[in-house]
């Protein structure tokens, strides 16, 4: 044991205690996502204590929801988490259709679980490029980029924008996929799907990787909980706990006849329908590399269920439908929904007074409570692990700041 | 499970906590009384049956209408309502409550009206309390560290009251 405690830098560290310093990182650190501004208060290398800032980037979505009619407000939701811009899409247009109890018809619902799905793809593919970035090896970050490209690629075709898409909107989509889509994207999953082993072979288990994250950050599953936290960083913590499967029916009824196993870990190993790399001896479940773990088993996920709806979609022969009128009269009422998005549990929440424009818009954002958690990750750790944790978290500051 | 047995079960672990419910809404949802809200939260968290051992998200709205034409239609009073989105982890379950508070504490315009602080049971709550007293301007009590979160710690109002208006400029910034 006495070999333990010398390797470990914490204890030397704490041995020789210096002057408490603050050291601010951010808002301009490329390491910290966007405009995230940390107040590290430090005792050498040691990090005692974490402020976040928040609030750069905030643009007054809410107030400007309350102003324009829920399509209108379509372009806003782009912007909250503009790496899965598809998914707040959705997420919108689906709370906006539980108000005013619209149906869609099974050709946009499969359309939209194709969309979203493609979209979890890039945003985690975002994730583990960044991630890598954060952890100091540049590689990563390019061969994820080359792979996105060609899903902003697939989007761009059907709806004419690369981030900012505005696609699935209230009562369906804007437009159907053009002629010779779908032999596009299924060419494109044939040709990603063994790049996957690549990513593993780059992150998962490279040892340095392994050593930068395993052990680190260990958040548990009642903290996970206390915090609110949702998405990969609930799951990575061992939370068996998917929207899409425990979500309201109006959400999950868009996943019936779809068969997907919620990525979290069960009685100590993942789901097993793929070949994985194991899990190193030296993770601990709830650690930067479980998080990291279940976002890239999530891309598989997401490409089994993009094929399934490939199928369903092409099976069906109806027109896809006009989506609801753009100052369509809401409803008296309210109406919350959360969705699952990549980052995590995304909800909506409107209020309606009889008129086009609604009375209060509300977006709950998962980043927000993710990000929240930091200080009590960052308590003890490393400078240099703030980096490797705030990156497991992988938030957007887009949808903290609104 | 949010049937008539849950909303007697509140009412027998804290009597008088429950003011009124709205079980066939879309959400159906149950109205607290302000000083009781902490308390009908910690036995939701620790004893209630299924525990909401989540808060997703605290909303608050400004029941106000500014336009005094509009404002002699309406069919409600001036108030602002805060409402709490819970979620049950065992159970996979929601709960809406909801608060009502008068838009001023004593009706002095520029007093915020106060409300017991759920941080201590749930520490999620801590951000999104924050945000709802720099947005919608409601205080807190309790709250560990209650201030601006999204604006500038010297920004003056709450955007997101219905009569909020934007300054014309901020440190020589033209905002409007």
């Amino acid at each position: 044991m006495s070999n333990l405690i010398d390797d470990d830098p914490r204890i030397i560290e704490f041995d020789v205690r210096t002057d408490e310093m603050l050291v601010n990182m951010g808002p301009q650190h490329p390491s910290t996502h966007g405009v995230l501004r940390l107040v590290l208060r430090t005792d050498g290398e040691i990090v005692s204590e974490t402020e976040p800032h928040i609030g750069y980037l905030h643009r007054c979505a809410e107030k400007i929801g309350e102003n324009v009619t829920p399509r209108q407000w379509i372009p806003y939701t782009d912007r909250l988490d503009y790496l899965a811009a598809m998914n707040m899409n959705l997420g919108w247009a689906l709370t906006v259709e539980k108000l005013m109890r619209h149906g869609v018809g099974e050709k946009a619902r499969h359309l939209r679980v194709l969309i979203a799905e493609l979209n979890r793809i890039a945003s985690h593919l975002v994730g583990m490029g960044a991630y890598g970035l954060d952890l100091g090896t540049f590689s990563p970050f390019l061969y994820a980029f080359r792979e996105r490209e060609k899903i902003l690629d697939l989007f761009e075709e059907a709806c004419g924008a690369r981030l900012t898409y505005s696609y699935l909107t209230v009562g369906g989509a804007t437009a159907d996929l053009p002629p010779g889509w779908l032999q596009k994207c299924e060419a494109f999953l044939d040709q990603f799907e063994p790049i996957i082993k690549e990513y593993h072979a780059l992150l998962t288990t490279n040892a340095i990787f392994v050593k930068r994250t395993a052990g680190v950050g260990v958040l548990s599953r009642e903290m996970a909980i206390d915090y609110g936290c949702s998405g990969p960083v609930l799951r990575g913590s061992g939370v068996d706990q998917d929207m899409r499967r425990d979500g309201e029916s109006l959400y999950t009824g868009m996943y019936d006849g779809y068969t997907f196993e919620v990525a979290v870990q069960k009685d100590g190993r993942y789901p097993r329908d793929h070949t994985y790399p194991s899990v190193p001896k030296e993770a601990v479940l709830g650690d930067c590399w479980h998080r990291f773990f279940v976002r890239m088993l999530e891309v598989v996920q997401s490409m089994d269920l993009v094929r399934q709806s490939i199928d369903r979609y092409a099976a069906c022969r109806e027109p896809l439908g006009e989506p609801l009128k753009l100052a369509e009269k809401l409803p008296v009422g309210d109406a919350y929904l959360e969705t699952e998005a990549p980052k995590g549990q995304m909800g909506f929440y409107i209020v309606g007074n009889g008129t086009p424009i609604p009375w209060r818009v509300r977006a709950r954002s998962s980043s927000f409570s993710n990000l929240s958690v930091t200080h009590e990750l960052c308590r003890g750790c490393l400078i240099a692990d703030v980096p490797a944790i705030v990156g497991s978290l992988d938030i957007v500051m887009g949808e903290i700041d609104r | 499970m949010r049937g008539p047995g849950f909303l007697e079960s509140i009412e027998a672990a804290c009597p008088g906590a429950v003011v009124g419910s709205q079980l066939e809404a879309l959400d159906p949802w149950i109205e607290i009384a302000p000083s009781r809200l902490a308390d009908v939260c910690r036995w939701l968290k620790t004893a209630g049956e299924p525990r909401f051992d989540a808060l997703e998200c605290i909303t608050a709205v400004d029941w106000f209408e500014p336009d005094a034409k509009k404002a002699a239609k309406v069919s409600w009073q001036p108030h602002l309502e805060l409402v709490y989105h819970l979620w049950s982890t065992p159970a996979r379950a929601s709960l809406v409550l909801k608060v009502n508070l008068p838009r001023w504490s004593g009706d002095v315009a520029g007093h915020l009206p106060e409300l017991p602080s759920v941080t201590g049971v749930w520490r999620t709550a801590d951000w999104h309390e924050r945000e709802v007293y720099d947005l919608s301007g409601v205080v807190f009590t309790g709250h560990p560290d209650l201030r601006r979160i999204l604006c500038p710690e010297d920004w003056v109002g709450h955007p997101l009251r219905k009569d909020y208006e934007m300054p014309l400029e901020y440190h020589g910034i033209r905002a409007r």
